[in-house]
C-alpha cells in the first residue's frame, strides 16, 4: 500500500486557508448533526427533541422506544451509511473517469444489482429485503468485476475511457435484460419498481450489518488513495514522473468504488443521483484537492440523503415517497443553480 | 475523445463537379460493408413473419413484379416497419454523434441529457390525463422531449452554450424527470405501469407508412443542416480556442448542432416513441469500427440503422416473448459496443 501513498503531499497552506477549511467542516458536521436529529424527530409521528432524547437515554414509553430505537435509528443509520459510500464513491468514480457524467453506477453496478434482485424474484419467489441485500451485493460485484476485466484487458493499466464505455454498454445489456424479464413477470416488475425507488424503509441492522464491512474497507481504501488521486488528476505521465504507481492506484479506487457502490445500492436500492451531485458540489464550493473532496462528501452526502428522507415523510403523510425519488428533486435545483451560479469547473 | 493515435491514415479524394471530399479508405469500404448488411438483413426482415417470402421474391416484389399476395404483404405491411427501422435508426445515431461532438462527451446522448426521460413523462402524463391511445402516447412523448430540451437549454444558456455547463444541467433536469417517472410507475394500477413501461422504451409496432413519411420530411432539411455543418464540428473536438483560431464560431455551430440534434430525435420520437440507446451506441461503434479519430455522422447513422433494424428483428421473431423493440435495442447496442471493445484491445496488444 504503500505505493498509494508514496506522492508527497503538498507543502503546508498558509493560515488563513486553514481556518476557512476548518469553517467548511464544522458547518458540513453541524449540518450532519441537524439531518440527523430531524431524521430522529420527523415521521408520522412527530417526537420533540427532548422525547428523543430521553428515549434514547432509555427513559421513554414502549410506544415511544419502538418508534425511535425500532424504526428511526435502523432507518438513520442507513441514511448516513449509505450516503456516505454512494458519496465517496461518486468522487472517486469522477475523479478516476474524468467524466462529469459519471455516477458511481458507471461501472456496471446498478445494473448487477438490479438483474440479481430481479432473477432472485422472478426465479426464487423472494421479496424480503435482507435476502434481497446478498443478491444485490454479488450482482454488483459480478457485473464490476466482468466490466473490468473487458475494460483493461490487453497492455497498460485499465484505461478510464475504456472502463467507461465497457461499464456502460454492459450495464445497458444487463438492464435490457432486467426490463425483458420484469416486462414478461407481473411479480418481478411489481418488486422491481418499488426497488428502482430506492428506500431506508425496513432497513434494519439485519440488513445493514452485512454490507457495513464492505463500507468500512472500501471508504478506508478510499482515504488511502486520496494523496495519489491529486498526482492522477494531472494526467498520468505527470503521475509517474512524481513516482505513483497508476496501475495499482486505478484498480484501489476500482476496488473502493465498486465495495462502496455495490454495498449502499444492495443496502437502499439505486440512488445514484447522490454520488453524482455531491462531489460536483463539493469541488465548487471547496476546491479540487482530491482528499478535501473525498473527505466532505463522505460527510455531505448523508445530509441529503437523511434530509431527503425525512422531506418524504412528511410530503404526502401518512403515506411516504422513497427516499431516491426526493433526492433529486432536493438535489437537482441546487445543483442547477449552482451550475448556473459558479464558474463551475470542470474536472 | 479518441482511444488511438491513429497512423497516418490512407485517403482518396472524391471529386464531385466543383467539391472534393478527402475520404478514408478504411471508412468508405466499412460504410459499404455495412449498407450491403442493411440491405440484407431489410431483405430477410421483408420475407420473414407468418408469412414466409423468399429472398428472391422478395427482391421480385420490391421491384413490382411478384404475386399479389406477396405484394400485399410486403409492401404494405413490412416495409413501413423495415424502412422506420432504418431511417429512425440513422436519425438517432446522427442525433447521438451530435451531441457526444458538440459535448466532446461520449457519455453524452440524447438519451442522457435527459430527452427520453422526458418524453416518458410526457408519455405517462398524456396515459394518465389523455387516453391510452398510440397517438396521445406519441405526441405526450414528443411534447415531453422537446418541453425537456427546452428547458436544459434555457436553463444552460448564459451568453452562450458551454458543454459542461449543459452537461451538468442536463443531468440534473434528467434526474428529477426519472425520479418523477419513476414515482408514477408506483401511483399507478400494475398492468397500466407494465404497459406504459414497455411502451416507453420505444416500439415499431405501430408504425405506418404516412407517420413515417411526415417525419422523414420534417427530419429532412435537419439532416441536410447536419450535412453541412459536419465539418466545423470536427474543429469543435480540438476545443474552443483551436477551433476559433481557425475560424470557426464555436458558439453558433454547437448551438445549431444541439437544434439539429434534438429535432432529429422528435422526429424520430414522433414514429416510435423514446428508443433508447441507439444514439449513445452508434456513433461509438462507428468509431471503433472504422478507427475514425473523430465521430463521423454518415458511418454513424449506418451503424445506427444496422443496430435498430438488427434489434427489431431479433424483438420479433426471436424472442420467446414479443417485447418492444426498445428493450432489445439495449441489450444488443451494449453488446455490441462491449464487443467493439474488446476487439479493439485485441488489436492493440
Amino acid at each position: 500500500m504503500t505505493a498509494l501513498t508514496g506522492v508527497e503531499s503538498p507543502p503546508a497552506r498558509p493560515p488563513v486557508r486553514r481556518s476557512r477549511r476548518g469553517a467548511a467542516l464544522s458547518v458540513v458536521v453541524a449540518a450532519l448533526i441537524v439531518a440527523v436529529a430531524l431524521s430522529l424527530m420527523i415521521g408520522a409521528n412527530p417526537l420533540s427533541p427532548q422525547v428523543v432524547w430521553a428515549t434514547l437515554r432509555g427513559e421513554g414509553s414502549t410506544e415511544t422506544t419502538y418508534i425511535v430505537i425500532g424504526l428511526r435509528i435502523p432507518r438513520t443509520v442507513a441514511g448516513l451509511v449509505a450516503g456516505a459510500a454512494l458519496g465517496v464513491a461518486g468522487a472517486l468514480t469522477q475523479a478516476f473517469t474524468r467524466n462529469p457524467l459519471a455516477d458511481p453506477g458507471i461501472l456496471g453496478v446498478n445494473a448487477g444489482a438490479a438483474l440479481a434482485v430481479a432473477l432472485g424474484v422472478a426465479l426464487l419467489g423472494l421479496r424480503d429485503i435482507s435476502a434481497l441485500v446478498w443478491l444485490a451485493l454479488a450482482g454488483a460485484f459480478v457485473v464490476t468485476i466482468a466490466v473490468y476485466l473487458i475494460g483493461s484487458s490487453g497492455r497498460g493499466a485499465a484505461d478510464p475511457l475504456r472502463l467507461t464505455l465497457a461499464g456502460v454498454a454492459l450495464g445497458a445489456v444487463f438492464s435490457g435484460i432486467t426490463t425483458g424479464m420484469t416486462l414478461s413477470n407481473p411479480d418481478a416488475f411489481d418488486s422491481m419498481r418499488s426497488w428502482n425507488a430506492g428506500s431506508l424503509l425496513g432497513r434494519g441492522f439485519d440488513v445493514i450489518m452485512p454490507v457495513l464491512p464492505f463500507i468500512a474497507i472500501g471508504l478506508a481504501l478510499a482515504f488511502l488513495v486520496g494523496p495519489a488521486m491529486n498526482a492522477l488528476a494531472l494526467g498520468d505521465d505527470v503521475a509517474r514522473a512524481q513516482g505513483a504507481d497508476v496501475r495499482r492506484i486505478r484498480v484501489a479506487v476500482i476496488v473502493s468504488t465498486t465495495l462502496l457502490a455495490g454495498a449502499a445500492t444492495a443496502l437502499v436500492g439505486p440512488i445514484a443521483f447522490v454520488g453524482l451531485m455531491i462531489p460536483h458540489v463539493v469541488r465548487w464550493t471547496f476546491g479540487v484537492d482530491q482528499r478535501t473532496i473525498i473527505a466532505l462528501s463522505a460527510l455531505l452526502a448523508p445530509v441529503l440523503v437523511l434530509l431527503s428522507d425525512v422531506l418524504g415523510r412528511v410530503v404526502i403523510a401518512p403515506a411516504e415517497v422513497p427516499v431516491g425519488i426526493v433526492t433529486a428533486f432536493v438535489g437537482a435545483p441546487v445543483l442547477i443553480v449552482l451550475a448556473r451560479r459558479k464558474r463551475a469547473s470542470a474536472l | 475523445m479518441t482511444l488511438t493515435a491513429t497512423p497516418a491514415p490512407r485517403r482518396v479524394l472524391v471529386r464531385l463537379g466543383p467539391l472534393a471530399v478527402p475520404l478514408r479508405v478504411r471508412s468508405i469500404l466499412v460504410a459499404s460493408v455495412v449498407v450491403a448488411v442493411v440491405l440484407v438483413l431489410g431483405i430477410v426482415s421483408l420475407g420473414v413473419g407468418t408469412y414466409v417470402v423468399a429472398p428472391d421474391a422478395v427482391v421480385r416484389t420490391l421491384l413490382g413484379a411478384g404475386e399479389t399476395m406477396d405484394r400485399v404483404v410486403i409492401v404494405e405491411w413490412r416495409l413501413p416497419r423495415t424502412l422506420a427501422a432504418i431511417t429512425l435508426g440513422a436519425l438517432l445515431a446522427v442525433a447521438g454523434a451530435l451531441f457526444q461532438t458538440v459535448t466532446r462527451n461520449p457519455l453524452a446522448s440524447p438519451d442522457i441529457l435527459g430527452l427520453s426521460n422526458g418524453a416518458f413523462t410526457g408519455m405517462l402524463i398524456a396515459l394518465v390525463l389523455v387516453s391510452s391511445s398510440w397517438q396521445s402516447l406519441t405526441v405526450g412523448a414528443l411534447i415531453g422531449g422537446v418541453a425537456t430540451a427546452v428547458v436544459i437549454w434555457v436553463l444552460s444558456y448564459r451568453g452562450g452554450i458551454q458543454g459542461f455547463r449543459l452537461i451538468v444541467i442536463g443531468i440534473g433536469v434528467a434526474a428529477m424527470l426519472a425520479s418523477f417517472n419513476t414515482w408514477m410507475l408506483l401511483q399507478i394500477e400494475l398492468e397500466t405501469a407494465m404497459f406504459a413501461s414497455a411502451w416507453g422504451t420505444g416500439t415499431l409496432n405501430a408504425v405506418t407508412a404516412g407517420s413515417l413519411g411526415g417525419a422523414l420530411l420534417s427530419a429532412a432539411p435537419f439532416v441536410l443542416v447536419a450535412t453541412v455543418l459536419g465539418p466545423s464540428l470536427r474543429q469543435l473536438d480540438l476545443g474552443d480556442d483551436v477551433a476559433a483560431a481557425s475560424g470557426a464560431r464555436p458558439n453558433l455551430a454547437r448551438g445549431i448542432a444541439l437544434v439539429v440534434g434534438v429535432a432529429l430525435v422528435a422526429a424520430a420520437t414522433s414514429v416510435a416513441g423514446p428508443i433508447a440507446f441507439v444514439s449513445l451506441a452508434a456513433p461509438q461503434v462507428a468509431r471503433f469500427v472504422a478507427r475514425t479519430p473523430h465521430l463521423s455522422l454518415g458511418l454513424s447513422a449506418v451503424f445506427g440503422a444496422v443496430i435498430l433494424l438488427a434489434s427489431d428483428m431479433v424483438a420479433q421473431h426471436l424472442l420467446p416473448v414479443a417485447l418492444p423493440v426498445g428493450v432489445v435495442t439495449v441489450s444488443v447496442g451494449g453488446a455490441y459496443l462491449v464487443l467493439m471493445i474488446v476487439l479493439e484491445i485485441r488489436r492493440r496488444a
